[in-house]
């Protein structure tokens, strides 16, 4: 995206984490999904979710195929972070959610 | 916050771990959110498939996947924990060690081959009984049928496999 006037560097990481896509897939019943969930949430990060064992038919099918295309073995909790590039983030790891997200 | 049916769950499970050397994960709050969703899973498929993959519904199709899985005990091995870290290596039950994240193995190892071939030549012991494995620990027993549950791990009679022997 072309800029033509002047922006500060602070509200120019504002802008980007503004940007930035991140969307996890769960499952309801997963206890490291929780635990994926709860570190986003006391992180402040600005996400989606889906529980995919919640969902049926036609939803399922296009959350399963997302997943997939990130996760080939279509594991969660799976973390997509969008942000020009994507990066992907597969089960509850701690230190590479904090180095995806620029925590 | 948990129910009481997940109270009671873990405090089975727990007795049943001890009873046969496994441990569950000393974390108990995790633990319980484990417990409720493996009740989920029950309501929801008619038996406790693992609640941290995403069960097909049929049990034939989930049958390694129910709780104790087939990946338990290499993961324990491995790993010190299972996929969900609700089973776990001594260290970490003693909270010498902390849980780590655990990759999905499922999958990853070929089928056992030639099972059906071999089932014909091989499978009896010198007295005429077949052998039976329990996929989920490994127990051996030398009986008609296999038992309606394993007496090491609990898990049900369709977990068994024939076993070549000798």
């Amino acid at each position: 995206m072309a800029r033509n006037f002047p922006v500060r560097d602070a509200d120019l990481s504002k802008e980007v984490v503004k940007l930035r896509k991140v969307k996890l897939y769960a499952l309801s019943t997963c206890g490291w999904c929780r635990k994926t969930k709860r570190f986003l949430d006391a992180n402040d990060v600005d996400y989606e979710y889906e529980y995919v064992d919640l969902l049926t038919g036609n939803d399922k099918v296009r959350a399963l195929a997302e997943v997939e295309q990130h996760n080939p073995r279509k594991s969660f909790p799976t973390v997509v972070v969008q942000n020009g590039d994507t990066q992907v983030v597969i089960g509850y790891v701690e230190s590479r959610l904090r180095e995806v997200l620029g925590l | 916050m948990s129910s009481e049916e997940a109270q009671a769950l873990r405090q089975r499970l727990k007795s049943e771990a001890e009873a046969a050397g496994y441990f569950l994960n000393p974390d108990m709050d995790f633990v319980l959110d484990l417990m409720e969703g493996l009740l989920t899973n029950e309501e929801r498929y008619g038996y406790q498939a693992c609640p941290c993959r995403l069960a097909e519904g049929t049990r034939e199709k989930d049958l390694d996947i129910i709780c104790p899985c087939d990946y338990r005990d290499p993961d324990l091995d491995e790993y010190g924990a299972c996929y969900c870290a609700l089973y776990v290596s001594e260290e970490i039950a003693l909270a010498q060690k902390e849980v780590e994240p655990v990759p999905e193995r499922r999958g990853t190892e070929p089928e056992p081959v030639g099972e059906e071939h071999e089932e014909e030549l091989v499978g009896f012991t010198r007295s005429g009984m077949p052998v039976w494995r329990c996929k989920v620990c490994g127990y051996l027993c030398a009986r008609s049928q296999p038992p309606l549950k394993c007496p090491i791990c609990k898990a049900d009679k369709d977990r068994f496999e024939r076993f070549p022997w000798p």
